[in-house]
């Protein structure tokens, strides 16, 4: 829908004339195109500004940097300004010393308050801790039966009754200490910002229950209100941090840098997803990253997760590495990849993708998936199992039999034998690559080399943005790395 | 073929990441847990007197309308950049969105303002407002018409229902309602309160139910009863999920079958949301072929300004506005009100 900022910058990047470094009139030009970015990213008018003071101080007399052009080096800038003002004064949940630890949860009507309660609880259960949830919505026909239902989902008590809610709250954190529960998490009533009545019933719950933390929910889909509905809660109930749901939205989330801006806590808590697991510590370079559309890899690899499923992907992988991958794997995989979505739109999260790459992707249609599942269907389970054997007439059997050419099921299968030569290549140990990721980096850089006429170009980008934006993830510390380097055999088997 | 090439390098990259992933979860959480900073419990600010809490409305409502603001500025007629910067500030804040705020900007400019900057910018939002916004409520032959709702989490989807049953019963009809989400936890016994509430008949089912047969069942107890129209709950879902679209197409075409028949299908919209609305409009349009806006929380402080950007560009008007919690809180929109609202900041 919106061109990513990089396009846009490169696009200006020609008139940013190399003079040694960033002139004024430069920055003003990039920091233009920056401001749209940010604002169809629906971060606040205000916090835009502001903001954008603020990167232009990093840049003013910034000298060009050598190795970036001068549209990478604004988006450097910004994104180091971003995952600063999102990450610093993160918040790390310790516990009160005399249990329990009183958690309140506030927000507006539909941001996800009882869905982030549980999951919230589900959080402190798998650290160790007993969780207790308090219902005290007793505004929304049937909040608490919500609550009660997801609460037995975790296996995690539900308190509740129809008395008010500052009543409900109280007794709530009275029955958690009785029960020696030692983190209680309140769910209130959500209404709208502006409304005094709520702001008075959610206060009232805090002064009568003492929270240790109160954080407040809010959406990633909010537009420009994010600030008035961050602003109007933290005067009222002193926030501790927030919580931000629906990143599996294909929002941008600027929401979360105006209601940083506006309050000053940090965000804490990220929900993304429907399943009460999708839910994890907040990453600001993720979001980052994401506010200025600029792919999103752990995004992607979450949504692959989520829509995969493992055991095929693990089996099928296995014998990826160890050479035996056959076109039953891959048909496999390719189902599970469809799962995603679009092609297209897979790429569209990537980073390091160019346009090329990208309008190759959104080329390649259902149409031509389906033949190439045609063709491989079209083969007997021996075939795919071992494309050997597959002679003239078996060729000509396959073409008829998928309504295609034999030239086509000739092609596919050259490719296919020379993937897998090339995955059996890489089976062995090779200490220059950190892990499998980097194998598939060379991979595909080698794929790009071998065989430049029929590789649509931006290819070994893809390889690049894989590499860069999974790698580090993927080792995490470097006897790791090795391990999984040498690493051949299929998981099932250890 | 490149289309295999590319494929293939997809699978293996995506297939290895979750593979990798998975091998090193074991180790990621103590990790994490280690890289969290410190702050210490209590470290809050002190909470604030209650006595600010009521000025709320004071402190948010500070600034005046665009008509005043524009005037004030310069000699009325002219087209000056400082009340096109006016005007462009209010159109951002009201999440009506930068490209739709840059053609009207470039409307105005091009074609001047001969009765006031403020005036045609009424004039130019009340042009895009243009789509026709009848609400049919009866369906061709005898079949049972439907209503069906669509939308993202938290919209209001099924408060929405509840409230046009109510307006509908007013009405003299008779309603059923499809419990059609079967997703979220207690989303049935929610809209069981409303066809309390209202009088209205009730079909569902348990949690985890096809939504489909939900709506198919409820379309047969509507013709059995003589019920005049039947109002279907979808679940709550993201606009980006193809599986989750897919099943939703599904749900139209089951409401869509003898003896049914879909007259409208409204997207749920909450006023706070921003330029996602968009594409939410889009993916929602190509699936259930939406043909109607219900938004809600209107009465808040954000002013829902990215209908202006669906309608021109998608086509799609807004039908009814939320302007309250209470039952009648539900209205039919209309677009001069809205617009005044806009710039009445």
């Amino acid at each position: 829908m919106f061109d990513a900022l990089s396009e846009r910058l490169e696009r200006i990047s020609g008139s940013l004339r190399s003079r040694g470094r960033l002139s004024e009139a430069d920055v003003d030009q990039a920091l233009g195109e920056v401001r749209s970015a940010l604002l169809e990213a629906d971060v606040e008018l205000g916090v835009v500004r502001a903001f954008l003071d603020a990167v232009r101080e990093r840049l003013s007399g910034e000298a060009l940097s050598q190795s970036l052009s001068p549209g990478q080096q604004v988006i450097k800038a910004v994104h180091e300004q971003l995952v600063e003002v999102l990450g610093s004064s993160a918040l790390k949940v310790t516990y009160a010393p005399k249990p329990p630890t009183v958690v309140l949860l506030a927000g507006l009507q539909g941001a996800g308050k009882t869905t982030a309660a549980a999951k919230l609880a589900a959080w402190f259960k798998q650290q160790g801790r007993q969780p207790y949830l308090v219902g005290a919505d007793l505004q929304r026909p049937a909040a608490v039966e919500q609550l009660r239902m997801l609460g037995a989902q975790i296996g995690v008590d539900v308190f509740s009754d129809a008395a008010d809610p500052v009543k409900v709250a109280k007794k709530g954190v009275a029955e958690a200490a009785r029960l020696g529960r030692d983190v209680v998490i309140i769910d209130t009533a959500g209404r709208l910002a502006i409304d005094d009545a709520l702001m008075r019933e959610v206060r009232a719950i805090s002064d009568a229950t003492s929270p240790h933390y109160t954080f407040l929910v809010i959406d990633a889909v909010t537009g420009q209100d994010a600030v008035h509905t961050a602003k109007s809660f933290h005067e009222t109930l002193a926030l501790s941090g927030m919580i931000v749901t629906k990143l599996d939205y294909d929002a941008r989330g600027g929401a979360v840098l105006s209601a940083r801006g506006v309050v000053g806590r940090p965000i804490v808590f990220a929900s993304t997803g429907e399943k009460l697991a999708d839910f994890d510590l907040f990453h600001p370079d993720r979001m980052a990253s994401r506010i200025l559309g600029m792919g999103d890899v752990m995004s992607l690899i979450e949504q692959a997760e989520r829509t995969m499923d493992p055991d095929v992907v693990a089996q099928s992988a296995g014998r990826m590495m160890s050479g035996t991958f056959t076109l039953d794997d891959f048909m496999a995989q390719l189902n599970q990849v469809r799962k995603m979505g679009s092609l297209g739109g897979i790429m569209k999260m990537m980073p390091g993708v160019t346009k090329e790459m990208r309008s190759a992707a959104s080329n390649v249609d259902e149409g031509q998936l389906n033949k190439i599942e045609a063709i491989v269907s079209s083969m007997t389970k021996r075939e795919r199992r071992e494309p050997v054997i597959i002679d003239g007439s078996r060729r000509t059997r396959i073409a008829k039999g998928s309504g295609t050419s034999v030239s086509a099921v000739n092609q596919l299968l050259k490719q296919f034998t020379e993937m897998r030569k090339m995955m059996r290549q890489m089976g062995g140990p090779q200490p220059s690559m950190p892990g499998p990721m980097g194998k598939m980096a060379s991979l595909a850089a080698r794929a790009q080399a071998q065989r430049s006429e029929s590789v649509p170009p931006g290819f070994e980008s893809l390889a690049q943005g894989m590499s860069a934006g999974g790698a580090p993830r993927a080792g995490g510390g470097s006897k790791n790395k090795k391990k999984k380097g040498g690493r051949v055999t299929p998981p099932k088997q250890r | 073929m490149i289309a295999f090439i590319i494929v293939a390098a997809l699978v293996v990259l995506v297939g290895a990441t979750v593979l990798v992933r998975r091998r090193s979860r074991r180790s990621v959480s103590p990790r994490v847990r280690a890289a969290m900073p410190e702050v210490l419990v209590r470290d809050v600010q002190p909470r604030p007197d209650l006595g600010d809490v009521a000025s709320l409305e004071r402190r948010l409502g500070s600034s005046r309308s665009v008509f005043e603001r524009v005037r004030s500025l310069s000699g009325v007629g002219s087209l000056g950049e400082d009340q096109l910067a006016v005007v462009e500030e209010v159109l951002l804040r009201s999440d009506v969105g930068v490209t739709t705020t840059n053609e009207i900007l470039a409307d105005l400019r091009e074609h001047g303002a001969p009765n006031g900057v403020a005036r045609s910018l009424r004039a130019s939002l009340l042009s895009s407002l243009g789509a026709d916004r009848s609400v049919r409520s009866s369906a061709s032959d005898d079949r049972v018409p439907v209503w069906l709702f669509v939308g993202v989490n938290g919209v209001g989807k099924t408060t929405s229902i509840g409230k046009l049953a109510q307006r509908l019963v007013n009405e003299g009809r008779s309603v059923t309602l499809a419990a059609g989400d079967t997703f979220r936890a207690a989303a049935a016994e929610q809209l069981e309160q409303w066809a309390k509430r209202t009088g209205a008949d009730i079909v569902r089912a348990n949690e985890g139910a096809d939504p489909g047969s939900v709506v198919h069942d409820a379309l047969g107890r509507a013709r059995a009863r003589g019920s005049d129209i039947v109002l279907a709950d979808t679940a709550g879902r993201r606009s980006n999920s193809t599986n989750l679209l897919d099943e939703l197409a599904k749900i139209r075409r089951v409401a869509d079958r003898e003896p049914g028949e879909v007259v409208e299908t409204f997207m749920v919209l909450d006023a706070t949301t921003g330029q996602n609305a968009l594409s939410q409009a889009r993916e929602f349009l190509a699936a259930a072929a939406v043909t109607g806006i219900v938004l809600t929380k209107l009465d808040g402080t954000a002013r829902g300004g990215i209908v202006v950007a669906i309608e021109r560009e998608l086509g799609i008007p807004v039908k009814f506005v939320g302007i309250g919690e209470g039952v009648d809180d539900l209205i039919v929109f209309d677009p001069q009100h809205f617009v005044d609202s806009l710039l009445d900041a």
